[in-house]
């Protein structure tokens, strides 16, 4: 699997994703800077983490309107897989990739720990590494990780089962003490119609390795590398 | 040597010099070394060199009598940071600096630069930071503006550190009505840098350039640093115009910037723009490099219009660099600037005369020597009176009102032990994928990237017992920083420090400096843990009353393997808890004396720093031979919050004995220092290799079940532990009105 | 000329930055607040001196950036 990181000045979690990806593939991936706009051919195109151009208008909102995502959209559109981690999630929403939009935390403030998640839909590139219902913890660390769409999108989401992961208790249950940022539907990660396109606010590049404490990142990316070798 | 006359500028008398902080005898002092009425500029840049906060005027003489030198230490006080070994041609290089003044006007812009301004420290000198920790104070919870300083606090901390992809790995808050009036927002940054890339500030080369990069010049901060020089007053908080505001995402591109200048060979010399601005970065360099310094500041990016020169001396606007070239290499420093959209611009040049000169609109509004005003700042020894004793407090004083279980679930859900996880969750503790432990335990590990080595990294201090007893206090600081270090089984490295304390000119205040001046330089001898970088803030004081002496400690260690790192939970059920040092049941100063019977009193414990050392030595070679599953260093609240935290952690309850001939009250909640706790699956070997290290241990218990036992009949279940360790903080920030800043 | 353009979020998107306000504004005594919705406010000195010509550079601007038209709306407003 070939894969690039694009890497907006801002971005802190492009190394990272890179180190994850390099430990799942053998090799490093192509990190594309914001400001190029030809991409080399590549199965997998991360968006990662962090505050692409400060996040000072809205997360994601300028970095959406960069040389580079005009590409990534392109190439999207074309079937190439996108992961967008974080402050990617929220620039593949503004890039209008994935609908609805990401907002200020329920609680107001950054988030940092580690939640649970219920795996919605295995049939995916992305997500073929975990068997559906299955639990999994991962870290997030977010100030706007509160997911809205309107009540139609919502049903077209569910309808098509475009909700990858669900933020849920320790026992699988979903309920508002197991949704950290308010999310609709307590949505933590959503595929666009042909699941394509993942936008996740969980960090697997986290959860990647033994001395993370927790590897259940890791079958997200070996998954990938299976689908798309 | 004089100056072209400059109309618009205010005529300089002793009057002014006065408002500008120079008292008689220094303006008396400054015209020594002038020769001559100085202009306004000049004053400003005298009025800021001899300020406390840059000349370290009433502390010089103290700060001298610490250790400062080890094999492995590469540079020590007096550059922008200091900078330790850690082996294979890598170094760390950390420093902790307050924002305690800026904090208290502004929470959330005030911590937020306090952050940004010691990244700046750290990566000036060619380092990427790899981890950031703070030690905070606040008043009473209860008192009005605590909730609001904290919220503010908290979430400049995070929105700064948060953007800038620096993880936040821990530090330590406490809480104290001394400082009501004076919160201390003490921040700390370690970098990772290579041995042969360290990069210094002493300017060299006739002619090279000097350059400005990062953001532009406003009237921000204007004499900021001769803000944190006085005493605050009720009218203080009319001061808040005078307060920075941070840009973390301009920092980011800064770090990186300079990063990549870095890597090629074009950098002289190299100083961050903080306190005092321009006037600092550049007569630092100027003097350390025995040279001269010529500025046009017409030059100087400005965000304003009509700034003075004065003002552009004097800016403390944030995310500003200046630096030396090499001849020749400013296309290539411009090249990459322009890449991460910043400015950079030549702004003058390197000169043999040792004067600072500074131009605009054709005039020359400073011509100063530059030696002497490093040199011949004032220097005072100031009178000073020792702290008179405390009384030992037997502890058959402060009886056990009742079941310990009920005692210890009262502290563990009070102001100082309650779980601080309301603050952490705000700090991105994992960015950089390296965190190995962060907040929660007894010191954070963060692995060195590419390696299988990790620093642990702690803040300690116990104020209530410097205040008692400052040369105790200071030695206890520095030895629980140590055996933090310890715990997590790490090797001890170097300590920064961070000496909050309130008006030096009171001798009773000098006295607990002196004191724990002298109490920490004993430890860092003893445990060979010496001082490489620090900071001093003085003046903490609001209407006469100053705060507890707080003389902050960042400690840094090295473990050779990450994955050897001890944490705190119970790992399993069945397994022995063991208790290493020796138990006397002090009591005096301790948080069950003060939180249960309602004495903030007594002699704080003694500190043996040599059994410190022998204890500590034991349990990290435990630790690196794999031979104990968990342990936790003993400190506030002593032993039975220790297992508590331990408990909690894990998960697993546990079933404590009460050894007699000791008073209960004593052994479960006194404070004896050098003590560890430990869990062993093979308690027996423990046991013995505490034997033959003449360290004394004891096997206190067991762990298993869902509750903590003591004596066999006393228990209280571990959630229920949680459950009120977890309440409090949250309780008391939903309290009311208060909003965050941002 | 001079535009200014407010950004709100839209009715029926839940807006808890503005809840916390209207309840720091209760808890401090000041009674009679119904609802608060809080959002953005942005100056633009636009060197265009025609105000249609204007208007329709500015709703650009707030369709393509200014605004995320899924969660807000905008209003615009010119000055001078």
């Amino acid at each position: 699997m070939k894969a690039a990181v694009i890497v907006f000045p801002g971005s802190n979690c492009d190394r990272d994703v890179s180190v994850a990806l390099e430990h799942a593939t053998g090799h490093k991936p192509a990190m594309v800077w914001h400001r190029d706009s030809d991409l080399p051919q590549v199965d997998l195109i991360v968006v990662p983490g962090g505050f692409s151009y400060g996040d000072y208008l809205r997360s994601g909102a300028m970095a959406a309107q960069s040389p580079v995502m005009r590409e990534v959209v392109a190439r999207a559109k074309s079937g190439t897989r996108v992961l967008g981690i974080c402050n990617g999630f929220q620039i593949l929403t503004e890039a209008k990739l994935l609908p609805g939009a990401l907002m200020r935390n329920a609680g107001l403030k950054f988030l940092c720990r580690t939640v649970d998640l219920r795996v919605e839909n295995a049939d995916s590139a992305f997500t073929a590494g975990y068997a559906k219902d299955q639990l999994i913890r991962l870290p997030v660390a977010h100030h706007d990780g509160n997911y809205f769409a309107d009540a139609d999108t919502l049903a077209r989401i569910e309808d098509n089962g475009m909700v990858a992961f669900r933020y849920v208790t320790p026992d699988g249950a979903i309920d508002a003490s197991g949704n950290p940022n308010g999310s609709a539907n307590a949505v933590a990660g959503l595929f666009n119609e042909g699941r394509t396109v993942l936008g996740l606010m969980p960090h697997p590049e986290r959860a990647a390795e033994p001395l993370h404490g927790n590897t259940d990142g890791k079958p997200l990316l070996d998954g990938l590398v299976e689908a798309l070798s | 040597m004089t100056t072209t006359h400059q109309s618009k500028e205010p005529a300089v008398t002793p009057e002014l010099a006065a408002e500008y902080g120079l008292s008689l005898e220094e303006y008396q002092r400054m015209l020594d070394i002038t020769q001559r009425t100085p202009s306004f500029t000049e004053l400003g840049i005298f009025s800021v060199m001899w300020s406390e906060h840059c000349s370290y005027k009433s502390s010089r003489v103290w700060l001298k009598k610490l250790p400062t030198k080890a094999p492995h230490v590469i540079c020590g006080p007096g550059e922008n940071a200091g900078v330790i070994d850690i082996g294979d041609g890598q170094a760390a290089i950390f420093k902790m600096e307050s924002h305690n003044h800026p904090s208290f006007i502004e929470p959330y812009q005030g911590a937020a630069t306090g952050v940004g301004g010691i990244l700046r420290d750290v990566f000036t000198m060619g380092a990427r930071p790899i981890a950031n920790m703070n030690a905070l104070r606040f008043g009473s919870p209860d008192h009005p503006k605590t909730r609001h300083l904290i919220s503010g606090v908290v979430a400049g901390i995070g929105g700064y550190g948060n953007c800038v992809g620096v993880p936040t790995v821990g530090g330590e808050t406490n809480f104290h009505p001394s400082y009501n009036g004076n919160i201390l927002v003490n921040a700390m940054t370690v970098g990772l840098a290579d041995t042969d890339k360290i990069f210094y500030s002493a300017a060299a080369g006739v002619g090279n350039p000097v350059v400005y990069v990062g953001s532009k010049t406003g009237r921000d901060g204007i004499h900021g640093a001769t803000m944190a020089s006085t005493e605050f007053t009720e009218d203080s908080e009319e001061k808040r115009p005078t307060v920075q505001v941070g840009d973390p995402f301009t920092e980011k591109l800064l770090i990186e910037a300079c990063l990549e200048l870095m890597a090629t060979d074009a950098i002289v010399a190299i100083q961050d723009m903080g306190a005092a601005g321009l006037t600092s970065s550049s007569v630092e360099m100027a003097d350390k490099g025995g040279l001269g310094i010529e500025l046009d500041l017409d030059a100087v990016p400005q965000r304003e219009t009509g700034m003075s020169p004065y003002e552009i001396m004097l800016s403390e606007s944030q995310e500003r660099m200046l630096i030396v070239l090499k001849p020749g290499r400013e296309d290539l420093a411009k090249a990459i600037f322009d890449k991460w959209e910043l400015d950079f611009a030549v702004i003058g040049r390197v000169t043999d005369t040792g004067r600072l000169v500074l131009k605009m609109h054709g005039e020359t509004y400073c011509d100063l020597e530059v030696g002497p005003l490093v040199d011949r700042a004032p220097v005072y020894e100031r009178p000073w009176e020792p702290t008179p004793p405390q009384a030992d407090i037997p502890a058959s004083e402060a009886p056990l009102p009742g079941p310990a279980t009920e005692v210890l679930h009262r502290l563990i859900g009070g102001p100082d032990l309650a779980s601080r996880r309301w603050i952490w969750e705000q700090y991105d503790s994992q960015v950089g994928a390296d965190t190995v432990a962060a907040s929660g335990g007894d010191a954070a590990v963060v692995r060195v990237h590419g390696t299988n080595k990790a620093l642990a990294i702690t803040t300690d201090c116990t104020p209530r017992y410097c205040f008692a007893d400052p040369v105790r206090g200071g030695a206890q600081a520095v030895a629980e920083a140590w055996r933090n270090l310890t715990a997590v089984g790490a090797t001890p490295l170097a300590i920064t420090d961070n000496m909050n304390f309130g008006n030096p000119q009171k001798p009773r205040i000098m006295g607990q400096f002196a004191g724990c001046i002298q109490g920490m330089a004993e430890a860092c001898t003893t445990l060979e843990f010496p001082v490489v970088s620090g900071n001093v803030s003085l003046y903490n004081e609001t209407n006469g009353e100053g705060i507890l002496p707080t003389p902050a400690i960042g400690g840094v260690g090295i473990l050779p393997d990450a994955s050897l790192a001890a944490s705190v939970a119970f790992k399993a059920a069945g397994e022995a808890i063991l208790l290493i040092g020796d138990t006397v049941g002090h009591v005096g100063q301790s948080l069950y004396l003060r939180e249960i019977h309602g004495r903030e009193a007594g002699s704080p414990p003694p500190v043996d720093l040599a059994a410190e050392r022998r204890n500590g030595d034991l349990v990290r070679g435990l630790i690196r031979d794999r031979a104990v599953t968990a342990c936790h260093d003993l400190s506030d609240g002593g032993l039975l919050v220790a297992v508590a935290e331990m408990a909690m952690a894990g998960r697993i309850g546990a079933d404590i004995d009460l050894p007699a001939g000791l008073d209960a009250a004593g052994f479960l909640f006194g404070e004896d220092q050098a003590r560890y706790l430990v869990t062993a699956t093979d308690a027996d070997a423990v046991i013995e290799r505490a034997r033959v290290a003449s360290v004394p241990v004891l096997r206190l218990g067991t762990t298993g079940g869902t509750s903590l036992t003591v004596g066999g009949t006393d228990a209280i279940s571990v959630d229920g532990l949680r459950t009120a360790h977890e309440a409090w903080l949250p309780a008391v920030m939903a309290g009311g009105a208060d909003q965050p800043t941002s | 000329m001079k535009a200014n353009v407010h950004v709100t979020l839209k009715r029926g998107v839940l807006d808890p930055q503005g809840k916390a306000i209207g309840h720091a504004l209760q808890s401090l005594g000041f009674d009679g607040v119904d609802d608060v919705r809080q959002g953005k406010f942005i100056e633009l000195e636009l060197a265009e001196t025609d105000q249609d010509a204007a208007r329709a550079a500015v709703e650009a601007m707030c369709q393509k950036l200014l605004a995320n038209t899924v969660i807000e709306d905008y209003r615009i407003d010119f000055v001078g």
